[in-house]
């Protein structure tokens, strides 16, 4: 029994896929943290699709795909926000309008050129698959969008909380949300290749969006979605081996199951907490 | 709770108590003949122009749409003058915000409520620019939080989510950002909106003795009725300025009633119908918002009438 639940890190691949998974999902909960409170949780998506035909001209032109793929996030960040800056149009529709578009041409490059990319595996994801050269491109984009966010959440989060005041500390809102997007899109490309562009959206909300419901603090609410992100992730990884399933499928299951946990449990911003709390105050005012 | 509020104005202000090696900058804010208008290239306001200078409360006052919010986010550097130039204590706009000289207080519906923030983090948000960049803050940066929330009376919610509290609380905490700030220009969007009477004079009480201490406030306020309360000059508005100066000399009917047209609630007693006599003087108020606003005296003569508070001056 015990040997059978420790098979899996007998294979170096599964391993990898633990804590690759973990790395990933660390980072996206990080950033889930930010995307949520900003009712731009959609943005995160948009970027994953969004990517598809970056990466289908990168392997057409024989580039790392990380390249094509940030490439093609960042334009699809910078061509939402400033469509949202210079027309009226709402975010919902801009986002729409952008992502599709390019997710468009990803599939059409990729059929006219069929051999040229696994689309399967953009779009699902395929980490028990992944190469050795993917894990360093992964593993650079999470290290590197990791010590960013150290340095930087706070600043973030001031900017997000509250563009004015940012300025008043000498903060560029502009620059920092630039910022945010690149992170974002980098993060996107890490993660479509543990959950594919499909889920990545679950990965920058559900975690994020299950901290918001057990903390007050922002920083605290950081490292709850950390941990959550991470774990699930392993999680998801470990099990996929058993159970022979698609990884990103089961790592979303089981954020969702957190969530659901925290939905009914949480001390404060809980189901439970909230009838208890109507319970007492109804005794109190009888 | 209410006795705490009232004697605010009393201690001196945290932000600069705590950084004392910091040179004071003398506030100003210079408004060159500025034109802003947004993404639809319809000017929002044109042609405005006016001087502040240290101790001194303006408001900003003028009809919904008369590009109050404009000239706000013109001087907080989101929207660049398509002509003319604002300078802010001598320097352009974004070399005054890095710099930390201008504070922000904004309206209520400006902040997300429900952002996962405690009073304590928003009040040691104001102390950002005083911290190295990974905004870890000290010993000063504490004592001057403290000293912020002591001051508007909000130490005892220290650790309540911004969103748990009514919305004259939340106007104190913001002003207790701004206080931990220690700008010397403070910028003040609707204060006393959602305020009861109490806590507006307890802010108003705070306000002044920021003044005394040398600073610049300009307040836009819908409530007519306070400013010859608390401010020393008035900027009209409405898409220009209609009138500037200081409050007794402009702060008039005549000007009002150019600015807010048949906007404002405009009663006169006027007199043989108030009373039996020659007496020609006759009562006049006008009223846009909460606190009405009294003129006493004969036509176009009419003095304001301060309300309880005349030591203005
Ligand atoms: N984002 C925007 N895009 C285009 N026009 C705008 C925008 N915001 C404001 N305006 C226009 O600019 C003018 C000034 O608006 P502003 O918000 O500055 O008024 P205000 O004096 O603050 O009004 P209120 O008393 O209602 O707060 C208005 O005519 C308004 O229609
Ligand atoms: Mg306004």
């Amino acid at each position: 029994m015990i040997d059978l639940l420790f098979e899996p890190f007998g294979y170096n691949y599964m391993t990898k896929a633990i804590w690759v998974s973990a790395l990933v999902g660390a980072v996206c909960a990080f950033l889930s943290c930010y995307l949520i409170l900003k009712g731009w949780a959609l943005m995160g998506d948009a970027l994953a699709h969004s990517v598809v035909p970056g990466v289908a001209l990168a392997y057409m032109l024989a580039l790392p795909y990380a390249i094509g793929a940030f490439a093609a996030g960042f334009v699809a960040a910078l061509g939402i926000t400033g469509l949202r800056r210079i027309t009226r149009l709402r975010e919902d529709a801009v986002i729409g309008l952008v992502f599709t578009t390019l997710f468009a041409v990803g599939l059409l490059i990729v059929s006219i050129n069929p051999t040229s990319v696994n689309v399967q595996s953009i779009i699902l994801g395929n980490i028990l698959a992944i190469s050795d050269e993917d894990v360093t491109q992964v593993v650079i984009i999470a290290a590197a969008s990791l010590a960013i966010l150290g340095f930087r959440w706070k600043d973030l989060m001031l900017t997000f909380f509250d563009e004015s005041h940012a300025r008043t500390v000498g903060l560029d809102p502009w620059r920092m949300y630039i910022m945010f997007f690149v992170l974002l899109s980098a993060c996107a490309v890490a993660a479509l290749q543990t959950v594919g562009a499909v889920l990545v959206v679950a990965m920058v909300v559900t975690p994020g969006a299950t901290a918001y419901l057990l903390t007050d603090r922002f920083g605290v609410m950081i490292w709850l979605a950390m941990t959550i992100g991470a774990v699930t992730s392993a999680l998801g990884a470990y099990v996929s081996y058993f159970l022979d399933g698609a990884t990103g499928g089961l790592i979303v299951v089981f954020q969702t199951l957190v969530f659901l946990a925290a939905f009914v449990f949480a001390p404060k911003h809980g189901r439970l907490a909230a009838r208890r709390a109507g319970r007492k105050t109804a005794e109190a005012t009888p | 709770m209410t006795g705490q509020v009232l004697d605010l104005a009393s201690t001196v202000s945290p932000g600069r108590a705590a950084a004392p090696a910091q040179q004071r900058v003398s506030p100003s804010i210079n408004v060159d003949r500025i034109t802003v208008s947004y993404a639809n290239g319809v000017p929002a306001i044109r042609d405005v122009s006016f001087t502040l200078g240290a101790s001194t409360i303006c408001a900003l006052v003028g009809v919904n749409g008369s590009g109050k919010s404009t000239l706000f986010k013109t001087l907080m550097g989101f929207l660049t003058p398509l002509m003319g130039e604002v300078r802010i204590a001598g320097r352009p706009v974004d070399k005054a915000l890095k710099r930390g000289l201008v504070a922000y207080v904004p309206q209520s519906e400006e902040v997300d409520w429900n952002f996962p923030v405690l009073v304590g983090d928003v009040v040691m948000m104001g102390r950002y620019g005083h911290m190295n960049f990974l905004r870890i803050p000290g010993k000063a940066d504490r004592m001057a939080v403290d000293a912020a929330l002591e001051r508007v009376g909000m130490s005892e919610f220290r650790k309540s989510q911004i969103g748990e509290l009514s919305g004259g609380q939340k106007k104190r905490v913001f002003l207790a950002r701004a206080l931990a700030q220690g700008s010397e220009i403070i910028l003040l969007d609707e204060p006393f909106t959602g305020v009861d009477v109490k806590t507006e004079s307890a802010i108003m009480d705070l306000l002044r003795s920021l003044r005394d201490d040398g600073r610049l406030m300009l307040v836009s306020t819908h409530n007519l009725g306070s400013i010859p309360d608390f401010c020393d000059q008035v900027v009209i508005i409405n898409k220009t300025v209609l009138a500037y100066g200081p409050t007794e000399t402009t702060f008039t009917e005549a000007n009002l009633a150019e600015a807010f047209g048949g906007v404002l609630r405009h009663v006169h007693l006027g007199g043989a119908e108030l009373h039996a006599d020659a007496d020609r003087r006759r009562v006049t108020v006008l009223t846009d918002d909460e606190r009405p606003l009294v003129l006493y005296g004969e036509r176009d003569h009419e003095k304001l009438v301060k309300p309880d508070r005349g030591e203005t001056d």
